[in-house]
């Protein structure tokens, strides 16, 4: 039946292969139904746009220039760290924000700041009022006008809140500003969450295919030890763990990561139960495909619906897990910026709303968008939409 | 009371069905208009998706929120349709009452059978305990339910799928209808309880003098059971009369279509010089029953028990039998999908021993399609990549466009257009997912091709079309089929060898000519007669 043929009496309808994204039908359907969700498409567009600012937020928040031009050289402090005496200083790393540095700079050349100009580990020392300070815009002249003497502008006498530098959302207990550490703790929990939510999804998926394919003996011994595992006292674990591990953003994640897994198994295993009886993965056994195969070609895809369910609470709840750490002060490491941290100076720091009330907005606002996010992607894989 | 006897039961008058959904407005049933007189049979047929369920459903309003009606069903002087609620649920259950196709999911599994039937007679005033419970021995002695008393305590699942539809039809009959609508009655039973089945239903018409409205696909039913018939095609009537006069002198070339639609044709000649691809001695594939805390195999579940059968290139070996005589649990033991014992050997090797890794380059030549159009083929995969599934494992060197044009080819031996590979399944109709569904059986050039009721799904226009194209690519690539199916007479038009199988034993085998002209054995016969003329045979 099969022979070669020539190009004359091709039956195959050519491959469409259009720019570099190549959408099945069944995917442009899914696209649109996402779309069609107004209140998931926004928030989506809303996350993302806050996403990459705080991916970016190196550039948008930081202590020293992006571009500075200094006797003929233009020079990169974001990303390269220069030592001071190369602009008459003594300290092994520059302080751009020193008047006297600044000065020379402006003298020798010029150069661009960030939009705001502390990272998250910057104190600012002329703070108008004892830290932690309210926002600017919330202090009369007469607060700031000490420290605006202090920036010793000698051209012309200036003695009010526009002439010194801006705290948008207030400082925290240790004159950080907060809107650097916003940024950054953004980033932070963002990234930690992703990263905690992909990898436990992959070991979870992994292990509920496993167990539902296979079922018998491996599912039974699987099952008693998830068990057993997902019985034990996470948060007594992690508090013995940290103290004799130095908390950091990789040890943390491999301490969640050892329970979080757990959660995806069942809905897993329970899907690959119910599809592994299917007249088409009978098929696919008949034509001698590999277990691999079926698993991955055949059954998978049946488990991505329920799988794309529960993402969203995965990661909001990996979210949610390393705030209340950084809250209960088993976290990152003193100093780290994170939304847990803010939450926690807001909790003792009551005469500064400012602290507890844009933690808490940050947040709400990051967790409902997630969520929203995370319900329209399930409802544009939900097959009773995408194949009608 | 002389009125009633001029006008009919039931008068529907131009009735029109359309549900709207997304703005879109649908036809499902266009200006239908029938009648039927009280005690007589009226039989709607037609393929799915015909309409013939919505005619129905709609006189009685029990159809989604979104539907709308128009037109009139008299009913006893009364317009069904222009009815309010509450006068309906009086008639519902009570003057016309319905048994639907399938008696598992229409019976509510946590009720005991003497909760589901009394539930009824109490809903229309039946209150007295007592008397309820000598009322539903009663109704249960009448469809012939052995030992009546000793079942009210059963729950369905406890129940075969015949004395499940005997429980409907109890439970339809509890008030005395005047029109009992029964929608594929018989469609999810065996061809013997079938024949039991419509013989109740003929017997409980003449004592309750009751009409039946009744709905079917299958033509034979109707030739036996139906007075009268109205033939639907696409939510219309396209014909309509007695059924001695439709049946032969059909009018409407889609009536005639249907009626010369049943399977045709001769097998294949059963070549005994041909090489032998399949052979089983003794195969039996048991179950083990394990009881008690160190899980001790009491007993087996003999699914297949000591079959012995061979197949010859270029013929068909049939496999027929009921659910649960261990037809298909056969055929995947053949296969070696399942465990089974007692040699097999396929095309001169002995495969019974062999690992799963010994097995994937034997699998290019045995190859299986399966019932359901439906589950069979992966939702989430184009037909070309569904058809290429197999060459990808068989033959990986092969490169995508030749993997795509093996796929062409082989779509259009099966009749469908290449150039729809790339759709996916749910834009194909049954049939041609079935013609799919063999597409990839065919596509690696198989010796051995197990049909597991590959006909059973499909409309009968349909399935003459499998048969034919089955029996076409037989002759062309020198195929061996072992053709399992509880359809006869499509077996009849495509086996050269019959195997009978009940409980999972070989009750007669031989040729098929012979066997279907001249049955041995008793069960046989009782099964042919079943399926040929509807009739009852006794049996042990």
């Amino acid at each position: 039946m099969v022979g070669p043929t020539t190009a004359s009496d091709q039956l195959a309808p050519p491959v469409v292969r259009t720019g570099w994204l190549k959408l099945t039908p069944l995917n442009k359907r899914r696209l649109a139904n996402f779309k069609a969700n107004k209140r998931g498409y926004w928030s989506f567009w809303i996350f993302m746009t806050l996403f990459v600012m705080s991916m970016l937020s190196n550039i948008l928040a930081n202590d020293r220039p992006i571009i500075a031009y200094y006797k003929g050289e233009i020079l990169f402090p974001v990303f390269i760290t220069y030592p001071e005496e190369k602009f008459g200083g003594f300290l092994a790393r520059t302080d751009y924000r020193d008047p006297t540095i600044e000065n020379e700079m402006k003298a020798q050349g010029w150069m661009i700041w960030p939009p705001v100009r502390y990272s998250y580990d910057t104190h600012n020392l002329d703070l108008p009022t004892p830290a932690p300070s309210p926002p600017t815009w919330m202090l009369s002249d007469r607060q700031c006008e000490a420290a605006a003497a202090k920036l010793n502008k000698s051209d012309h006498p200036n003695h009010g809140c526009a002439d010194i530098e801006w705290n948008w959302l207030g400082t925290d207990d240790q004159g950080r500003d907060v809107v650097a550490r916003l940024l950054y703790g953004f980033r932070l929990s963002v990234l930690f969450g992703l990263i905690l939510a992909t990898v436990s999804s992959i070991i979870g998926v992994a292990a509920g295919a496993v167990q539902g394919y296979f079922g018998g003996a491996i599912d039974l011994i699987f099952q008693r030890f998830i068990e057993i595992w997902s019985s034990l006292p996470q948060l007594y674990l992690l508090i013995i763990i940290s103290s004799f591990l130095t908390p950091g953003f990789f040890v943390l994640l491999g301490i969640l990561l050892l329970f979080s897994w757990v959660s995806l198994v069942h809905v897993v295993r329970a899907e690959f139960f119910r599809a592994r009886n299917f007249e088409y993965v009978n098929a696919a056994r008949a034509l001698g495909l590999s277990n691999y195969r079926i698993i991955m070609q055949h059954l998978l895809p049946n488990a991505t619906v329920a799988t794309l369910t529960f993402l969203p609470f995965i990661l909001n709840s990996s979210i949610t897990t390393l705030t209340s750490l950084d809250f209960l002060g088993f976290g990152l490491p003193p100093g780290s910026p994170s939304l847990g941290e803010l939450l926690l100076q807001g909790k003792s720091n009551l005469q500064a709303p400012w602290l507890a009330l844009t933690g808490f907005c940050i947040i709400a606002l990051m967790l409902a968008l997630l969520i929203f996010i995370g319900e329209s992607v399930r409802d544009a894989f939900d097959p009773r939409k995408s194949f009608e | 009371m002389t009125e009633s006897f001029t006008k009919p039961l039931l008068d529907v008058r131009d009735l029109s069905v359309s549900f709207s959904q997304n703005g879109r407005e649908t036809v499902a049933v266009n200006r239908i208009s029938f009648s039927i007189e009280a005690g007589e049979t009226l039989a709607l047929v037609g393929e799915s998706g015909s309409g013939k369920s919505i005619s129905a459903l709609s006189l009685v309003r029990l159809l989604p929120p979104g539907a709308k009606y128009s037109g009139e069903a008299y009913f006893s002087q009364e317009n069904l349709l222009k009815l309010d609620d509450e006068s309906l649920r009086k008639i519902r259950g009570a003057r016309i009452t319905m048994v639907f196709q399938e008696p598992m999911t229409s019976l509510n599994p946590l009720h005991t059978i003497e909760r589901q039937i009394s539930e009824i007679l109490e809903l229309h005033g039946l209150n007295q305990d007592s008397e309820r419970r000598a009322r539903v021995i009663e109704l249960l002695t009448e469809v012939g339910i052995p030992n009546p008393s000793a079942r009210l305590g059963a729950y369905p699942h406890q129940l075969s799928g015949g004395q499940r539809q005997r429980v409907m039809i109890a439970m339809a009959l509890a008030n005395k209808p005047d029109l009992l609508i029964a929608d594929e009655p018989t469609t999810a039973l065996d061809v013997t309880v079938q024949a039991q089945i419509l013989a109740l239903l003929e017997r409980l018409q003449k004592n309750y003098h009751m009409a039946i409205l009744f709905i079917t696909h299958d033509l034979g039913l109707v030739r036996r059971f139906a007075s009268h018939v109205c033939v639907m095609k696409k939510g219309e009537i396209v014909e309509k009369g007695d059924v001695i006069s439709v049946f032969s002198k059909p009018s409407h070339p889609y009536t005639k279509a249907l009626l010369s639609a049943e399977p045709k044709g001769l097998p294949l000649k059963e070549n005994e010089n041909a090489p032998i691809v399949i052979s089983a001695d003794n195969l039996r594939v048991w179950f083990p029953i394990k009881r008690g805390f160190m899980r001790r195999t009491v007993d087996h579940i003999k699914a297949v028990d000591g079959v012995t059968l061979k197949v010859h290139a270029g013929s068909t070996v049939g496999v027929v039998g009921e659910s649960g005589s261990g037809k298909t649990t056969l055929a995947l033991a053949l296969l070696r999908l399942i465990r089974s014992e007692g040699p097999i050997v396929f095309l001169g090797n002995n495969i019974d021993g062999a690992s799963v890794a010994d097995m994937r380059p034997i699998r290019r030549d045995m190859q299986i399609v399966f019932q359901d159009p439906y589950g069979s083929l992966s939702p989430r995969m184009s037909v070309a990549e569904i058809v290429a599934e197999g060459l990808t494992v068989q033959r990986p060197e092969l490169s995508l466009d030749a993997r795509r044009e093996i796929v062409g080819k082989a779509l259009k031996e099966t009749g469908l257009d290449p150039s729809t590979m790339d759709r996916y399944p749910h834009e194909f109709s049954g049939g041609q997912r079935q013609r799919i569904a063999i597409a990839r059986a065919i596509v690696l050039e198989p010796k051995f091709i197990v049909l597991d009721e590959p006909t059973s799904a499909l409309d009968m226009s349909v399935q003459a079309q499998i048969i034919d194209l089955l029996r076409d690519l037989q002759n062309r690539m020198s195929l061996a089929y072992l053709f399992i199916s509880h359809d006869l007479r499509v077996v009849k038009a495509l086996a050269a060898h019959l195997i009978v199988m009940r409980h999972g034993k070989v009750v007669e085998s031989g040729s098929a000519e012979e066997i279907f002209a001249n049955p041995k054995q008793e069960y046989t016969r009782a099964l042919f007669a079943a399926a040929f003329h509807n009739k009852v045979e006794p049996l042990d």
